[in-house]
Order: C-alpha cells, then structure tokens, then sequence
C-alpha cells in the first residue's frame, strides 16, 4: 500500500474517533436525544474492511453503531451530524437519528435497531445486485450478540443456497450490551457457527487494520468472484459503554486496561511512526484540523439547520404522490 | 370476457406482471416447482425459473427480509406466505422494517414489496391455521391492506399491489380462491383504495370486507323477501380505510351492521364503529351491530367451528335486530 494510503487510514480513523467524541459531547449538552452507540475501539474493522470493498458502489448495511459504517461508506459528515440533531438537513431528515442513518446516494442502506434484523436485508440487497447482473457486492456489518437471532441462522442458509453476493462481518466485540459472550453463547468463535451452512469463514484481530485488510481483501473477492456468502469475524472491543447510560459493572478495568494496548488507531499510528511514514507532528496537525473541521464545518451546520416542519409530520409514511391509477380511489 | 376462478386470476396477475417487468418476482413455500399451495403462481416456475420463482425454506421471517432488502433496490416482489398464523413469524421484517423504513429514512429509501396470504378458517383447520390477523396489519402505519373479495379485484389489486411504491399485504381467504366470476380479456387495474357499494339498497347498509362480503350479499337477498333494501358494503382497502364511503352510505341508509370472520375486540368491527361515530352519529337511527368469531381459538370440531364463526344466519340476525324486527 502506498504511504499515502496509509497515511489517509490513519486519519480516516481518527476523524470517526473525534467525530464520535463530539457526538458524545453533544449529546451530553443534550443537543442529542435518544439512544447514541458510538463505534470508537472498532474503528479499524469498517475502516478496513470497506477500505477493500468499493464505498459507495457496494451496499453496506448495519445496527445502530452506524456512523462510521456512514462515513466511511460515503455519506457527508455534516448531514450524520445534522442527523443526530433531529434536523431537517440530517441524512433521514430527522425522522431516524443516531440508529438509522440512510443515504442511498453512497449506497449506504441504513441502521437498524431490531438486532439480527440487518441479515436478512443484506441478502435481500445482494438479491437484487443479482437480479441487476452487476459485480457489486452487500456487506452486513452486525455485533455478535447479533448472532443468536433466528435471522442470522435463516438468513444464512439462504444466501448459501442460492449463492448470494454478501459479506457477513461480524464485529465480535464479546459482550451484546452487558452480557459476555460466554455467558449467552455456546461457542465464542462465531466463524465455526457458519460451518454448519457452507460458507466459508474466517476469524481475525479487528484491532489492526493491516490484519483486517488483508483478510477483507480475500473475503470481499471471494464474494465479488461470484462464489457465494462469506462470513468474516473481527475481534475487537468498543471503548466506551454500550450506550449513553452503561457504567460498564460487566467487565474490568484490567480487561479495559488491555484491550487499550491494542486501540486500532494506537497499533496503526505507531506502526506508521516506525517506519518513518509519519511523525508525532503530523497527528497532532490532523487532529487540529480535525477538530476544527468538526466545529466549524460539520457541528455547526447542524446547529444552525432547520428542524423539520411539525406540519410535515405525514410526509414519508407512503408514497407522497402515488399513481392514482393504483391507489385510486374506487370511484363508486 | 371469460369466467376464472380466484386463484386463476392471482396467478394471470403474477404471470402479466412478471411478463411486463424483470424485477418482479415471486417468493414463498412450495410456489414453484408445486406452483403454490392454492395454485397461485402455478405453471410460473417453468416460465420464469428459479431467480424468480423462489421456493423458499420455512423462514418466513427472513425470507420477507430478503423480499424487502431486494425491494429497497428496485426489485419488485410478491411474497407468498401459506397462512396468515405463519406471518406472525414475519411480522418484525414486515412491521418493524418494510412499513418503517420510508419513515425513517426521511422517505429516501422505501419498500415495494407486495405480501399475499390467505387468513380465514375453512373445514376444520384448527386453531392454528385459521387465523385472521387483518386488524394486526391495519394498525400499522407505514403499510396498505386489502381484501380483494373476488377474482375481479384479486387479479387488478394484485396488479396495482405490485406497481405500487408502497408495502402491500393482500389479504385472501382460503373458501374463496376457487369461487369464480366473469373478468375482462384485456388487461386491466383495480386501484387499491376505496370501498366499494356492491350492492345499492335504502334501508340498512351491511358493511363487510373479504369473505364477509358474501355473508353480506346474502344477507341482502334474504331481506329482500322481508321487504328491506340493503346496501352492501365492501371495505376493500382496510388501510386506509375510505371514510367518506361509509360515511355517504350511512347517511343514506342511517343503519348499519358491520360484519367479519375476527374475533371482535380491537377489530376491523369496532374500527368501523368507531368511524361512524366520528363522522356521522346523528345520521343513525338504530343501534349499529357487529358480527364476528366467537372469542375462543378456533376450534377442530365442525359444529363447534360453525358455532364460533359467524354464517349468513347470523349477519341476517343482526340486520333483523337492527331492523328493530326482533
Ligand atoms: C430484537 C432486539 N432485541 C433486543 C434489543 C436490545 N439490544 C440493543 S443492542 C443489544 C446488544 C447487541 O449486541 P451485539 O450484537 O453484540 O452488538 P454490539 O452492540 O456489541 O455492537 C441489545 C440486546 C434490540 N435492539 N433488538
Ligand atoms: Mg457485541
């Protein structure tokens, strides 16, 4: 990979981290309403692996924990943002929020908050690239936790039946809210689950980006090659609690403590910094610019756009302007 | 003109449709190499094959997904499932994604997806696969219900259902997919909306949607020879519902019964009720009468199955009360 390209990861991923930050800030000063997932210690399992898909052409498809998959799929910072805030300006107009972030510009399909629902969609997608004859693929980005619906098991069977173009990453980050993996699951590596569907599978560490493209790489082939489903699983850890209000008495510090050791931005930055690709400077510079890109660019438009007109609350339920030669109604 | 069965009609809808438009496919159990447990997409397997007439595994849940995924990027599909008990099975990808992603995505994204199942009882299926469920679906922004009562509107609903930009859950009835009636050669549409007076009459307006209708039409017959007109009403479109239809009838005959096959409590009967009070309460001149299932799961035993669905006997009882003749 070019120094280049890598030098753009790097700050690609701390961007989501800082724009995630801000996102908690603003929902702290309350600008932000209802449930808010923030992806920060994963970064490099959606930065990776849509970093080898095609952002924008492909069809991505995820939970709630969905702005970075928005972000990195394509969709304007600002109107993420814009979203958050309930805006008029935001990505689903301020009908969705933080959990259903949609822009079918970027082919970025939407946040789900039924967990295990997103599966099913994704291979309804990659039945339509089929029925369409494009090479574009769908990838499915769900928790583990995602895993013990019906829909997973449904889903799954038939995406390898009928050899549809999708890719299941699974961001095994070991608790589903407060439950460990290991007390809701029998087995802990997800990948061995898949076997019993014929799919292939593979497990790898989330936390380094290399790592992960690499593995996307042969995964995301394999499924443009028209081979069929593959199940990719990503080891990784979410940095803060689950939502809003965790005070995360399920787990450790200590555990904290080493999964902080392995921060996909830490590992990669320092990595870049070893071989000379980058120096403390330029993060520091980045982060500047960052930040200030946050504030003046993407918080602000958010803060200064419209909410959305109370007498537009029945836009959007159906079709706003139908065929009447379908709706009618009956002249009797 | 040539005289078809119910069933024939849904699968020339799906055989015109599929012909006009290659997204359009049909998903469910046994639809395609048996051609569907009514024969509804018979012989389309064939014709169309495997990437679009999908015999599905018994996922309902999942497959509806599917269905709505390929929906949200221009595939148009008609979802067969075999009774309506199993859609309970589908109801989060139906309720929770189809009728709500419009919604939620600021109407960027919607899902065109059609949804057919039979719900009724017909010779002693039980408990479980006699279910109605059509108040379940009705009650759910984000989706459109309708109840085509005979092949004339099965086959031009479905026709719209499919071309329409919005989930559409067609609600058929397993005594009627062989009932017939004559429809035209030529192609032709039935709009989605608006209730349908199939009857005129002065006296008394019988409201029914689905295979109510029937109970209605005879009902009407029979009070003829008593000497009252009654106006029958069909619901069609259960969501939306077309108030001004019965509001028009209503105030015209200034009586009513509403009749169904459901089980009363938070119905399509107390809906109905509840309209006629919001848009016409003082056009009445009788108290209204609501026809349905007794409320116990429906029961195997055949005497005991008539006794807890409603006949024409009891539709042409509630008008006679109605009609302040007993
Ligand atoms: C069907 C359903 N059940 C329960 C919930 C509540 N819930 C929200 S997130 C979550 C945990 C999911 O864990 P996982 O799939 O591992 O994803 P993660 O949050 O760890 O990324 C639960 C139980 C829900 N949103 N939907
Ligand atoms: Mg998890």
């Amino acid at each position: 990979m070019e120094t280049s390209d890598q030098k753009r990861l790097l700050r690609e991923m701390i961007f989501y981290r800082r724009f995630e930050d801000r996102t908690f800030e603003a929902y702290m000063e309350r600008k932000v309403g209802g449930f808010l997932h923030l992806y920060s210690g994963q970064e490099a399992v959606a930065t990776g692996v849509l970093e080898m898909a095609r952002p924008g052409s492909d069809y991505v498809i995820t939970g709630y924990r969905d702005h970075v998959h928005a972000l990195k799929a394509g969709a304007p910072a600002k109107e993420i943002m814009a979203e958050l805030y309930g805006k008029e300006t935001g990505s689903s107009k301020g009908r969705g929020g933080s959990m259903h972030i949609f822009d079918p510009t970027v082919n970025f399909m939407g946040g789900y908050a039924l967990v295990g629902q997103p599966f099913p969609l994704a291979a309804g997608l990659a039945k339509g690239i089929k029925m369409k004859g494009t090479d574009q693929i769908a990838i499915c980005f769900l928790g583990d936790g995602a895993n013990n619906q019906g829909t997973f098991h449904e889903t799954l069977n038939m995406a390898s039946v009928w050899k549809l173009p999708v890719l299941f990453v699974c961001e095994n980050n070991l608790y589903a809210i407060g439950t460990a993996i290991d007390r809701s699951t029998a087995v802990r590596d997800q990948y061995k689950r898949v076997a019993a569907y014929n799919i292939p599978s593979s497990q790898h560490d989330g936390q380094d980006i290399d790592i992960v493209m690499e593995a996307a790489k042969k995964a995301v082939d394999h499924v443009r090659s028209g081979k069929g489903p593959y199940f990719l699983e990503l080891m990784t850890y979410r940095n803060r609690g689950h939502s809003m209000s965790d005070a995360k008495g399920y787990r450790t510090r200590e555990e904290e403590a080493e999964w902080a050791k392995r921060d996909p931005i830490l590992i990669y930055s320092e990595r870049l910094k070893k071989a000379g690709t980058i120096s403390d400077d330029d993060v520091k510079n980045w982060e500047k610019e960052i930040d200030k890109e946050i504030e003046d660019d993407i918080v602000k438009f958010a803060e200064e756009s419209p909410e959305p007109r109370v007498e537009d609350l029945g836009k959007y339920v159906l079709d706003d302007n139908p065929d009447p030669r379908w709706i009618g109604p009956l002249q009797s | 003109m040539a005289e078809i069965a119910y069933w024939e009609a849904i699968q020339r809808a799906h055989d015109e449709e599929m012909a006009n438009d290659p997204m359009v496919i049909a998903m469910g159990e046994d639809i395609g190499v048996v051609g569907g447990t009514y024969k509804a997409t018979f012989g389309l397997h064939e014709k169309y094959g495997d990437e679009r007439v999908i015999d599905t595994p018994i996922s309902e849940n999942s497959y509806t997904g599917i269905g709505i995924g390929a929906s949200m990027i221009g595939v148009r599909p008609i979802i067969e499932i075999m009774s309506i008990n199993f859609a309970l099975l589908a109801l989060d990808t139906l309720i929770n994604a189809a009728a709500k992603i419009r919604y939620m995505s600021g109407g960027r994204v919607h899902c065109p997806i059609v949804m057919r199942t039979p719900g009724g009882t017909a010779h002693q299926l039980a408990a479980q696969h006699s279910a109605r469920l059509a108040r379940m679906f009705m009650s759910t922004s984000g989706l459109r219900v309708v109840t085509p009562r005979s092949p004339l509107d099965a086959y031009g609903m479905l026709k719209s259902a499919v071309r329409c930009n919005d989930p559409v859950i067609i609600i058929e009835h397993e005594r009627m997919y062989n009932m017939k009636e004559d429809i035209p050669d030529k192609e032709f549409f039935r709009p989605l909306e608006g209730a349908e007076i199939v009857r005129k009459g002065t006296d008394i307006t019988l409201i029914g949607y689905n295979y109510s209708v029937h109970l209605c039409l005879e009902t009407a017959k029979r009070l003829e020879s008593d000497g009252v007109s009654a106006e029958v009403l069909d619901l069609r479109s259960l969501k939306p519902l077309d108030r001004e239809t019965i509001r028009r009838s209503v105030e015209k005959t200034h009586r009513f019964l509403i009749a169904e096959e459901d089980e009363a409590a938070v119905g399509v009967g107390s809906e109905i009720m509840a309209v006629v009070t919001e848009e016409c309460f003082y056009a009445l001149d009788a108290q209204p009468v609501r026809i349905h299932a007794a409320d116990v799961p429906v029961p195997f035993n055949r005497e005991l199955e008539k006794a807890a669905i409603p006949d024409v006997d009891d539709v042409y009882q509630g008008a006679l009360k109605v009609m302040g003749k007993i």
